[in-house]
């Protein structure tokens, strides 16, 4: 294909052209950036909790009344609770995974070296916690009861054991060495050693910390929690989710009516809860993704049609000169395709600056190169698309155009 | 002159239907996914009290001193806490150098509705004074705030929202009327009328476009009862236990607006309580040059960063989004103008001159921008409902179009078009008419 017509015709038509190259540009640029988001926001809502979370669900609670004997009220209630056919276990928590919970503090094994200090979230929680929750051990061992003590809004001094995530362990010891090890917390000033480190458990405020890691530096304090505002984490058999769900806010009401019941909610429900503004983005995005493409692609489709028209002399003569009609097909592909070239390499300049500028105002991670690299297939592909109806069009002149009019 | 202009305009339209739907339906999108994340942002971002915004302070004390700087979860431009600590509360009170001031902090309380077969109910609960509602401008439906005197007494009174109201009372005139609360009985002295600023600037962190607070009581009766925050609560070091250990510590749980008249009296109070802070100092309770802050509600929605990053994206993205839409829309009226060209070429030569042909092909940019608007207005309300639907329950009503968001996209949408135009029209008045004449 010979290039030197397709630009000296481009040049006639510089404006159209460069409205083409500016839409493919501006076009590419978001589409990367919003598909890069749209990404990562899914790949946030699909980490896992590390908790069974089919199978558990969370009663809150507000206990009223006397505040006298609250430690031995809880341990009532979560026998009668654990006495509702189907329901396998449960313990009570300050806080639950998925939902927005507050007790963050620093923790270290080296208190006297304040930069080995690291963030963590803090669930309490009695032997029970780890079946309850369904968490898989991967070192060291559950709490003994001889560990367990009570706690009521912040422990200080000193505690039986605790138990950290992998990703915890790793932070306090590059090697990932911390059993038997004594962990600070601050700054509470909290002693406590580490008996056995859990797989994964994520802090209940997943969306605070965005996609850091921090997200997985949980710990688990063997405590028995003793506060008016008290969650009950309940594990159902495997079927019976529904039906204890049901039951269970019941049982409770028999033991007492000296409570108020703010939520029961399966792990299922938080967990749409919880992601529903990431989910609404992405979906926004790509709704957004979507429109835009569609808008270029018409654009296209549209000022190419015009040109058709407006060259079908000039196309009558080329054919009764002896060109095929592929060859009138190929001469405006090739015309979008140099369109389109310039487009998407400012498009690519435009994406990269575009996340640079909001890695360093919203603190969003860099763009993967991959992303410019497919957006510029994908956008020389969606012109070479669109140019083809207005093409075919043009092919189909009939060469006697050519010896009519004037 | 106008009026044929438009009828020709629409005539012309309606000649080339194709190229007619793909320009307004490119500026309709273009103005309808813009204007639905920018009234969202808009009321993201909006001022809550506009009418009293630049009267209304709170202030910072910097009691956490050079060690506080890890401590401040939210990182801000000057690591100040953001919450004052119960005793800087109480004395900025007392000193009583503002117009109004009031305290404040975020609890709950357990109501025994009094209808027996209804069950205990949790509500969220602003501890604060009887200056609240006067400051912040707060309609009563019935009765009105408790007195100073309950203030100073702490007394067992309290103000209802008219949604508990109505769930409690069935919406009658409950004023006079006792209600249980933690098993005390309160005194109704007053119902506010539907009232929940959002954002709610004044404690931005007991859930920033939470669900409203449905009972108002006074904080010295709160401090009394012991309540415990509900709200954001800070602490340096371990405040350790019992029930009055935040009463003393060093942790921050409470709010403090003052409300100023003038700039005389804004530098007053700054000078006031960079005093205090100084004198605090003296007294040994701060070891460091401890600072302050007073900053008005649209400097403090500012410094607290509200508005959420994702909707700053979302905004962005949107208006790259409309740039592709009116570039868009250039091209396909640079084809249609100068598919025209004949006739702008006939008209010209039988006596339009320039600047009535540029005129005409304006006005036709104008009637597609106004078609375009209303499509985008209409995208807009479906855009919003959407959004009203996947956004948590509370943004809902973050997200009703208001006359203003109407107006904006009508006016964006012509103005845009105009611009647009500019080019397309220019050129086609340039034409040359003897040019296209002799090919005809």
């Amino acid at each position: 294909m010979e290039l030197r017509p397709v630009i000296a015709a481009m040049r006639r038509n510089r404006v159209g052209a460069l409205l083409i190259a500016m839409q493919i540009a501006v076009t590419l640029a978001v589409l990367c950036n919003a598909v890069y988001i749209v990404q990562q926001r899914l790949s946030w809502t699909a980490r896992p909790s590390g908790v069974d979370e089919a199978d558990v669900f969370v009663i809150s609670n507000q206990l009223i009344g006397s505040q006298r004997d609250l430690g031995s009220r809880i341990q009532t209630d979560l026998a009668a609770l654990r006495a509702v056919p189907g329901i396998r276990d449960s313990y009570a928590s300050n806080q639950q995974p998925l939902d927005n919970g507050e007790d963050e503090f620093g923790i270290t094994l080296d208190p006297d070296h304040p930069a080995a200090t690291r963030f963590t979230t803090v669930y309490y929680g009695d032997q029970r916690a780890l079946a309850t929750l369904g968490l898989t051990l991967s070192a060291g061992r559950n709490f003994n009861a001889s560990e367990i003590g009570d706690c009521g809004d912040l422990p200080s001094g000193s505690l039986g054991g605790a138990l950290v995530t992998r990703e915890l362990a790793k932070q306090l010891d590059a090697s990932g060495n911390v059993l038997g090890r004594v962990a600070t917390l601050v700054p509470i000033s909290l002693h406590v050693p580490i008996v056995g480190v859990i797989d994964r458990l994520e802090a209940p405020n997943v969306d605070l910390f965005g996609g850091s890691s921090i997200v997985e530096q949980s710990i688990i304090l063997s405590c028995r929690f003793v506060n008016s505002r008290v969650d009950y984490i309940v594990h159902a058999m495997p079927g019976r989710l529904a039906e204890t769900m049901r039951v269970a806010p019941l049982a409770l009401a028999a033991v007492s009516r000296d409570r108020v019941i703010l939520s029961v909610r399966s792990l299922h429900e938080s967990r749409r809860e919880i992601y529903r503004s990431d989910r609404t983005i992405a979906l926004m995005l790509t709704l957004v993704c979507i429109i835009i493409v569609a808008v270029a692609v018409f654009g296209i489709v549209g000022l190419t049609s015009y040109w058709v028209s407006q060259r079908r002399r000039q196309i009558g003569i080329r054919r009764a000169l002896g060109a095929t009609r592929p060859a009138i097909v190929r001469y405006f592909q090739t015309e979008n395709f140099l369109i389109a070239a310039v487009g998407v390499v400012i498009g690519a300049v435009l994406a990269v600056g575009g996340n640079l500028w909001m890695v360093e105002r919203f603190a969003m991670t860099r763009l993967p190169f991959a992303y410019p690299l497919l957006g510029i297939v994908a956008m020389l592909s969606f012109g070479q698309l669109a140019v083809l109806w207005p093409a075919l069009r043009a092919a189909s002149v009939p060469p006697a155009v050519a010896a009519r009019g004037v | 002159m106008l009026g044929y202009y438009i009828n020709l305009a629409l005539r012309s339209l309606r000649q080339n239907g194709v190229l007619t739907v793909l320009m307004v339906t490119a500026i309709g999108v273009g103005i309808g996914a813009s204007m639905t994340t920018l009234s969202i942002f808009r009321a993201m971002s909006s001022n809550p009290i506009r009418d009293k915004s630049s009267r209304l302070f709170t202030p910072q004390i910097d009691n956490y001193g050079p060690g506080g700087e890890g401590a401040v979860t939210e990182p801000t431009s000057d690591h100040l806490p953001m919450e004052l600590t119960y005793t800087d509360s109480v004395a900025l009170m007392r000193a009583h150098r503002a117009r109004h001031q009031v305290a404040m902090y975020a609890t709950v309380v357990a109501v025994t509705p009094p209808d027996p077969r209804q069950l205990p109910i949790q509500v969220p609960t602003r501890a604060t004074y009887a200056d609240f509602f006067t400051m912040f401008d707060v309609p009563f439906e019935y009765g009105a705030p408790w007195s100073a005197l309950d203030d100073d007494g702490a007394a067992p009174v309290i103000v209802l929202a008219r949604d508990l109201n109505d769930r409690l009372f069935g919406g009658a005139n409950s004023v006079g009327r006792t209600l249980r609360l933690n098993d005390q009985e309160y005194r109704i002295t007053g119902v506010i009328e539907d009232w929940n600023p959002m954002p709610r600037f004044y404690d931005l962190y007991s859930g920033k476009f939470g669900g409203p607070e449905e009972i108002f009581m006074p904080f010295t009766r709160a401090v009394a009862q012991r309540l415990p925050s509900a709200g954001m609560t800070q602490c340096l070091k371990n405040p350790g236990t019992g029930p009055d250990v935040l009463l003393h510590s060093e942790c921050v749980w409470t709010q403090l607006w003052v409300e100023l008249p003038n700039d005389a009296a804004v530098r007053a109070y700054r000078s006031y309580l960079a005093g205090y802070v100084a004198e605090q100092r003296r007294v040994g309770r701060f070891g460091w040059p401890a600072r302050s802050a007073l900053r008005d509600v649209s400097q403090w929605l500012g410094y607290n960063r509200i508005v959420s990053s994702e909707v700053s994206v979302l905004l962005l993205v949107s208006l790259a989004f409309l740039l592709v839409c009116l570039l868009n829309a250039v091209g396909l009226m640079l084809a249609k103008f100068m598919a025209r060209a004949p006739h702008v070429c006939t008209r010209r030569a039988l006596g339009a001159d320039r600047r009535a042909v540029f005129g005409q092909c304006l006005v036709e940019a104008g009637v597609v921008g106004i078609l375009g608007g209303l499509v985008g207005v209409g995208l807009m309300m479906l855009g919003l409902h959407v959004a009203a639907g996947l956004f948590s329950g509370a943004a809902v009503a973050l997200t009703r179009p208001d006359g203003g968001d109407v107006a904006i996209a009508l006016a964006l949408s012509v103005g845009a078009t105009l611009l647009a135009a500019m080019y397309p029209t220019w050129r086609a008045s340039h034409v040359q008419p003897a040019w296209h004449l002799k090919v005809q």
